[in-house]
């Protein structure tokens, strides 16, 4: 469960946003600049909000008021980036196991990750090599391997072509299922939160203009 | 041309260890500083900076009187030194300082250059997999940056490799200790008959200093050239 409350007045856009989500995968849809992307970076740590307070299974991230801000490499949360951020010196393998050996966990379920997205053939590969849809699907077992509490996608669809897309979507519903794992989507595509998410959080300009079930989402959108 | 003489290896071999010798031990240094002023901002950075560079724009000669007031044997700290048994002065250790010194702002400013060109967003991403600053640095912001490392490291081994002004003040032309290919040629130029070995060691340098340019360039030119295409 996430507690999420983030205040942040940037010079364009102020977000004030308060929700609790307790569902498997919530999605938070709304136009580009509806300050979706703050809200992730603000869980990840990599924006610390000006008033706020983010919980996760408990324990305080973040709480202006209480001065704590647990740093970004020790709140476990797995962050897929718009635009997949894979290193490039490293290949395939070494991406994907790079959370495991930074905590220094025992690799856990690698076989199972690389099997649900098909990242088997691509062991070996370097990442500059590497398709669109087949850096998406790194990205993605890269954030999962490293043992995350939360699952956080930011558009992890766009910029792919229609077949690319098509399959990552395909294989997030895989994981979706296989893995017992809180997820947080962005998205701004009604078809991929349908597909996906099992609530729905409208943001607007930086505040919650929502919140609806998958179903009643897609009625709404003629889905 | 006659065939290089003892004493003429004598001078290579000495330049080429003082000038391998002086990046080792300047490396570690100019990475953390190379990294301090990429990535924070703290006071004095300026003024970091500008003493950074000061050996560039210093005439040797002084910097090299000023290594001897602070190192000689009886100098501020090499008074101090001497008493735990380091001496500098009149030594080949005190030419590997001059080299340390006069090669410095050119490593760290190729080594700036190429940490201030690694993306922020992999360092981020490698943080929120779990990586410490000091994991991030080895494991992402290196191994970036190794050409610029390696090119900034061959700029300082050519510069130290021809060191004169700072290292003839400080420690003199001693053969064997401190009289490195550059003051060879300086001391044969006033030898009768001691053309031929100007001659030789003038094309000695020459070749170092060539190919340590070439591969500067080589390995700059791939470093940005890298960057449009990626």
């Amino acid at each position: 469960m996430i507690e999420v409350a983030v205040r942040h007045a940037f010079d364009d856009l102020a977000i004030d946003v308060e929700f609790v989500a307790d569902s498997r995968c919530v999605a938070l849809f709304g136009d580009s600049g509806a300050g979706k992307t703050t809200l992730l970076n603000a869980i990840a740590g990599l924006l610390s909000p000006q008033q706020g307070r983010i919980v996760l299974d408990g324990q305080v991230l973040f709480d202006r008021a209480g001065q704590i801000d647990t740093p970004v490499a020790i709140r476990e949360v797995g962050y897929v980036f718009q635009e997949a951020r894979l290193f490039p010196h490293l290949n395939v393998r070494a991406n994907l196991l790079y959370g495991a050996r930074a905590r220094g966990r025992p690799v856990d379920r690698f076989e199972a990750v690389v099997e649900l997205l098909e990242l088997g053939a691509l062991l070996g590969r370097r990442t500059p090599s590497l398709s669109g849809g087949e850096r998406q699907r790194v990205a993605i077992g890269r954030a999962l391997l490293s043992s995350p509490r939360i699952l956080l996608l930011d558009e992890p669809l766009t910029g792919l072509h229609r077949e690319a897309r098509v399959q990552v979507l395909e294989h997030l519903r895989r994981l979706k299922q296989a893995l017992q794992i809180a997820t947080l989507i962005v998205s701004h595509q009604p078809d991929e939160v349908v597909a996906l998410a099992d609530e729905v959080i409208l943001l607007k300009a930086g505040q919650m203009a929502g919140r609806l079930d998958v179903a009643a989402f897609g009625r709404s959108q003629g889905l | 041309m006659s065939p290089i003489s003892p004493d003429e290896w004598q001078a290579l071999a000495l330049s080429l260890r003082i000038g391998l010798l002086s990046v080792l031990v300047s490396l570690p240094f100019a990475l953390g500083l190379a990294w301090l002023l990429s990535r924070s901002r703290f006071p004095g950075r300026l003024l970091v900076e500008a003493l950074l560079f000061l050996p560039l724009t210093l005439p040797p000669v002084v910097t090299g009187y000023a290594l001897l007031v602070l190192f000689g044997r009886h100098g501020w700290i090499g008074e101090w030194l001497a008493e735990i048994g380091v001496v500098f002065a009149f030594r080949w250790t005190g030419a590997v300082l001059a080299a340390c010194v006069m090669g410095f702002p050119l490593l760290v400013l190729s080594i700036r250059v190429a940490f201030d060109g690694v993306d922020r967003r992999l360092e981020q991403a490698a943080q929120t997999l779990g990586a410490s600053a000091w994991r991030r640095f080895v494991t992402i912001v290196v191994p970036l940056s190794v050409r610029g490392i390696v090119a900034g490291s061959v700029l300082a081994f050519a510069r130290a490799f021809g060191e004169f002004g700072a290292t003839i003040t400080f420690v003199s032309s001693i053969p064997g200790e401190t009289r490195t290919l550059p003051i060879a040629i300086y001391e044969l130029m006033s030898l009768p008959g001691g053309e031929g070995g100007v001659q030789r060691l003038t094309l000695v340098a020459l070749a170092v200093a060539f190919a340590a340019t070439l591969v500067a360039a080589l390995l700059g030119g791939a470093m940005w050239g890298r960057g449009r295409h990626d």
